[in-house]
C-alpha cells in the first residue's frame, strides 16, 4: 500500500509548471478569433513577475485536479484559504447533482491549471454575452491552487429525514452531526451544508476566483450557505515548510501530519479500501470550525501564563520540558515543587497523540479577521481544517481539548461543519462519481 | 467563570517581593544581556561584574536536565533574583535592579543541591534608587484581603441560603428579585472560587460550558428555571419545569458547594499571595470583557450588569489592597487606573446601582453596550501591567 502511493504523495511535492492558455485561448482564438494575446500567460507573467496584481508574492506552483486523492489534502498549505459550504435547492434532483459535481470537476480542473472556467473564458466568448469566466484571475499565475470538494450528512438525509438524491443507503455510518462539545457556541448561519469547497491559493484572489465561479455554476441547483475567507496558513503540511503562527503569536501545527509521513497519511488520513460504503474509500472526512479569538484578552495576558497555556515556547516554539521546536515534548518533565514544566491541562499536552490514545490528524486551518464586532473586538479567529480517516478521531481529541484546555477562555467555536470528501476524480470523470453507480 | 489559572499560578516572582529585586521585562532593553550559560556541570557568566542598575542575564540551559539560574546577595544566601523551571536548549530572562555591592551568580541543573559553578560578580556604579522594604506593605495586604474574602463568602452563604428557600418554597417572585444581588458576594471574589479546582463549575456553570458527561449543576442551573426561555431560545424545545423534588436537589446541591468554599476560605491556614491578589483583579475585568459586556453570562435573566458591578467591586478592592505598593513603583500607572476606575464606576453608575437594580442587558442599546466595552477595554489594558508591576 505504502509503495504504490508513494508516488502519489510525492506529486504534489513537485508542483507542475503549466501554462495558462493551453488548450483553451486557442480554442477561443479558433472559434471567435477574438483575444489571441489577450490572456496573458500565467506561468510566463509570474516568472517576469513574482509580484501579482493583489500585491503578494504568488508562486506559479500547481496541482493537478485528477489522481488517486483529492488535492488540498496533503498538498503543502497554501498561503489563502476561501471555504465554502452549499445548500442543495429544493427543486434540485439527482440528475442535477450530478450534473453539478460534474460541471464544477470540470471547472476546477481548468482553474487548477490557471485557465478560465467555461469554453470561452473570460473575454474570447461571444460579444454580446456575459463572460463563462469572471475574469479577475487573468493575468494571475496558478498560484498553486487546489478545490477540495465535501458532502455533509444532510445530503444524504436532509433535515425532514427525506432521501432527496438516492443516497441515503450510501451514507457513511459516520457522517453524522458532530455531537456538541463543551462550550460550543454554534451559528447556524456558520454550520453545516450539503457540499463544501475548499478552495487554497498562494493568492487570496485566485482562491476567491474560484469559488466565485463555482457558486456561479451552482446557481439554481445549489446556493452558498456560508463561507470563509482565511488570510495565512496556520499549519505546514510538508516537512518543506516553516512552521506559521497563529493569531496567539504562537508556531501552530509544528506536531502535523506531513504529507512525507507516508505511514502516518494512510493510517490517520485516507480513508481505507475496505470501508463500507465502498465509495469513499481513497477520501477522507473533512471537520471545519469557525474558532473566533478573543484576541484583546489574550494580549492583556502575561507571557509566562501564554507560555503555560501552550505549553510550548513563543519565540522558538520548544516545548516547555526543553529542546527546540520539534523536540518532542516530554509530559514527564518536572520542575519546581514537582509540577510538570508542561502544564497538564496546556494545549499541546491535550492535543498530543499520548493524551489521545495515539490519535492525529492533519491539520490545515487558517487565521482570519473578519472586520470587527460590535464591541469595537477585532472579529478574528482560527479557521480550522482537519482531514482525518474517521470523524472519532477528531471529535476524541476535540471532547479532550473542549473539557480542559486552558485556551478555552480565550477561544469559542462559532461554527461547524463535517464532511466526506471522496477520493480524486480521474481523468474524464468527476468526483464522486463512485457514489453513483 | 473560568479564568482558574489566575490564582493558581503563582509564580517565582512573588518570592522575590522582599527582596528590592526584579524589575518588569519593559524596561529590560535598557540592560544588555549578560549570558549565562547552565550546562550539566558549569555555570558560566559572560562577565564578572557590571554596572549598578537594571541588569539583564539571559540563562541558556546547555544541560540535559530542568535548571535554574540565582543571583545571590554576598552572603551567599538571600536570594536577589532567579529564574526556575528551564527546560534544556530553553532561554529565559532575569531582570534584576542590582545596587553596587558583591554578589554571587550560581545555576542548579536538576534543582537540588547547593548548585554547580558558584562564582562571584560584583556591581560598581553608584546606588540607585529602589523602593523601601515592603514586606510589612505586603503581609497586610494579604491580611486584608483574605479577611475580605471570608466576609464576601460569609453573606455569600447567608443570602444564597434565603434565596434558595424561597426558591424550594417556589416564591419565585421573591427568588427572582434575590438572585441577582444573592450572587454579587461570588461574583466580586471568583477568582478565589476558581482557584479551588472543581467548585466553580459546580457552582457557576453556564449550561454552554458543562461537557456532555457532566451534570449542570448550580445557580444558572436555577435561573434557568426562574427565567424559563421561550421555546425558540432553548433549541426549539418547550423548557420543562423543574419538579419540587429537582427543586430541592439543584438548591441543596448550590447550598452544599457554597458552604465547601466558606469552610475552604476559612481554614486556618488559607492564606493568599500578592500576585494572587492583582491577578484577581486582572480576572474580574476579564470576566466582564468576556461574559457580562456580552450578555452571555446571564442569557436567561439578563442580569449582566449587575455581575459586571460586583466584578468591577471586586477588582477594585484587589487593587486598592495592592495599591501603595505599585504606587511607589509605578506612579503613572495608579494614576491611570483611579482615573479609569472611577471612569468606569460612574459609566456603570449611570445604569443603576446593587441596591436599586440595574438596566437588563437585553434593554441596552447597541451604542451601550459598545461604550461599555470601550471602558472596560479603557481599565483592563492599564491593569494588566498590575501583577508585573507589583512583583517587580
Amino acid at each position: 500500500m505504502t509503495d504504490e502511493h508513494s508516488a502519489e504523495e510525492k506529486a504534489p511535492a513537485t508542483p507542475q509548471k503549466l501554462s495558462r492558455r493551453g488548450l483553451l485561448g486557442l480554442a477561443g482564438a479558433g472559434v471567435v478569433g477574438l483575444g489571441v494575446g489577450v490572456v496573458g500567460d500565467r506561468g510566463v507573467l509570474a516568472a517576469a513577475d513574482s509580484m501579482s496584481t493583489s500585491g503578494s508574492t504568488t508562486s506559479n506552483a500547481s496541482y493537478p485536479f485528477h489522481g488517486t486523492h483529492q488535492s488540498g489534502i496533503v498538498t503543502p498549505a497554501q498561503d489563502r484559504l476561501h471555504f465554502a459550504a452549499f445548500d442543495m435547492s429544493s427543486t434540485a434532483s439527482r440528475a442535477d447533482l450530478i450534473e453539478l459535481l460534474q460541471d464544477w470537476s470540470s471547472a476546477a480542473a481548468l482553474m487548477c491549471q490557471g485557465k478560465p472556467v467555461g469554453e470561452f473564458g473570460a473575454v474570447d466568448g461571444p460579444y454580446d454575452a456575459p463572460p463563462e469566466d469572471t475574469g479577475e484571475a487573468l493575468d494571475l499565475p496558478t498560484g498553486g491552487l487546489t478545490i477540495t470538494f465535501g458532502f455533509g450528512p444532510s445530503l444524504f438525509v436532509d433535515a425532514s429525514g427525506a432521501d432527496r438524491f438516492g443516497i441515503a443507503s450510501q451514507q457513511p455510518a459516520e457522517l453524522r452531526e458532530l455531537p456538541h462539545f463543551p462550550a460550543d457556541d454554534l451559528d447556524p448561519q456558520r454550520t453545516g451544508g450539503d457540499l463544501c469547497i475548499q478552495a487554497c491559493s498562494d493568492d487570496p484572489q485566485i482562491a476567491v476566483h474560484a469559488i466565485r465561479n463555482l457558486s456561479r455554476i451552482a446557481f439554481g441547483r445549489a446556493s452558498l450557505r456560508w463561507s470563509q475567507l482565511g488570510f495565512g496558513r496556520t499549519s505546514s503540511t510538508s516537512t518543506s515548510q516553516v512552521t506559521p503562527r497563529n493569531l496567539f503569536g504562537f508556531k501552530d501545527g509544528t506536531a502535523n501530519i506531513k504529507a512525507e509521513q507516508l505511514g502516518k497519511v494512510m493510517n490517520s488520513v485516507w480513508v481505507p479500501a475496505s470501508a463500507t460504503p465502498s465509495w469513499l474509500a481513497g477520501g477522507s472526512y473533512m471537520v471545519a470550525r469557525r474558532i473566533r479569538m478573543t484576541i484583546e484578552t489574550w494580549d492583556r495576558t502575561a507571557l509566562s501564563e501564554q507560555e503555560r497555556i501552550i505549553g510550548r515556547t513563543k519565540g522558538e516554539g520548544s516545548p516547555l520540558s526543553g529542546g527546540t521546536e520539534f523536540t518532542a515534548p516530554d509530559f514527564a518533565v518536572l520542575g519546581r515543587a514537582d509540577k510538570p514544566l508542561i502544564d497538564a491541562d496546556s494545549h499541546v499536552r491535550l492535543a498530543h497523540p499520548e493524551s489521545n490514545a495515539g490519535t492525529e490528524i492533519l491539520r490545515r486551518g487558517y487565521n482570519f479577521v473578519d472586520g470587527n464586532d460590535s464591541l469595537g473586538r477585532l472579529e478574528a479567529g482560527l479557521f480550522f481544517i482537519s482531514y482525518q480517516r474517521s470523524p472519532a478521531q477528531f471529535i476524541d481529541i476535540q471532547m479532550n481539548l473542549a473539557k480542559n484546555d486552558l485556551m478555552n477562555e480565550y477561544i469559542r467555536h462559532v461554527g461547524s461543519g463535517l464532511f466526506a470528501v471522496p477520493a480524486g476524480a480521474k481523468q474524464g470523470s468527476y468526483v464522486g462519481a463512485a457514489l453513483f453507480v | 467563570m473560568k479564568a482558574r489559572a489566575v490564582i493558581t499560578t503563582i509564580g517565582a516572582a512573588a518570592t522575590l517581593l522582599a527582596l528590592t529585586g526584579c524589575v518588569p521585562n519593559a524596561t529590560s532593553s535598557d540592560a544588555s544581556a549578560i549570558a549565562v550559560d547552565s550546562s550539566a556541570d558549569a555555570c558560566s557568566v559572560s562577565t564578572n561584574s557590571a554596572s549598578s542598575g537594571t541588569l539583564r542575564f539571559k540563562v541558556t540551559n546547555s544541560g540535559d536536565k530542568v535548571t535554574e539560574f540565582y543571583l545571590l546577595a554576598d552572603d551567599g544566601l538571600r536570594i536577589i533574583g532567579e529564574v526556575e523551571n528551564v527546560g534544556p536548549g530553553i532561554s529565559r530572562d532575569l531582570v534584576v535592579q542590582a545596587q553596587p555591592g558583591d554578589y554571587f551568580t550560581v545555576c542548579k541543573p536538576g534543582m537540588v543541591g547547593d548548585g554547580v559553578g558558584n562564582a562571584a560578580f560584583s556591581v560598581t556604579g553608584d546606588k540607585v534608587k529602589l523602593a523601601g522594604d515592603e514586606q510589612e506593605q505586603v503581609d497586610a495586604a494579604a491580611t486584608n484581603y483574605v479577611a475580605y474574602v471570608k466576609d464576601q463568602v460569609a453573606q455569600l452563604v447567608t443570602g444564597t441560603d434565603a434565596f434558595l428557600a424561597a426558591y424550594k418554597s417556589g416564591d419565585d417572585e421573591t427568588a427572582r428579585a434575590s438572585y441577582a444581588t444573592a450572587r454579587a458576594n461570588y461574583e466580586r471574589i471568583e477568582p478565589v472560587a476558581e482557584s479551588f479546582g472543581d467548585l466553580d463549575p459546580e457552582i457557576d456553570f453556564r449550561e454552554a460550558d458543562v461537557a456532555p458527561d457532566k451534570e449542570w449543576t448550580g445557580w444558572h442551573r436555577i435561573e434557568k428555571d426562574l427565567f424559563p426561555p421561550a421555546a425558540a431560545e432553548n433549541g426549539g424545545v418547550d423548557y420543562v419545569a423543574l419538579t419540587p423534588d429537582q427543586r430541592t436537589y439543584y438548591a441543596d446541591k448550590l447550598a452544599e458547594n457554597t458552604q465547601q468554599l466558606y469552610d475552604a476560605v476559612h481554614a486556618s491556614d488559607y492564606t493568599v499571595s500578592i500576585d494572587a491578589i492583582s491577578n484577581g483583579a486582572i480576572g474580574l475585568l476579564e470576566e466582564v470583557a468576556s461574559g457580562k459586556i456580552t450578555g452571555e453570562e446571564e442569557i436567561w435573566s439578563h442580569t449582566d450588569l449587575w455581575d459586571f458591578q460586583a466584578n468591577l467591586e471586586g477588582a477594585r478592592v484587589a487593587y486598592e489592597g495592592v495599591r501603595d505598593i505599585v504606587e511607589a513603583k509605578d506612579p503613572e500607572l495608579v494614576k491611570t487606573l483611579d482615573t479609569r476606575f472611577g471612569d468606569l464606576e460612574k459609566q456603570l453608575a449611570s445604569y443603576g446601582s446593587l441596591d436599586s437594580g440595574f438596566v437588563y442587558y437585553n434593554e441596552l442599546t447597541q451604542a451601550q453596550v459598545k461604550e461599555l466595552a470601550d471602558g472596560v477595554n479603557a481599565l483592563s489594558e492599564p491593569l494588566s501591567k498590575l501583577t508585573a508591576t507589583l512583583v517587580a
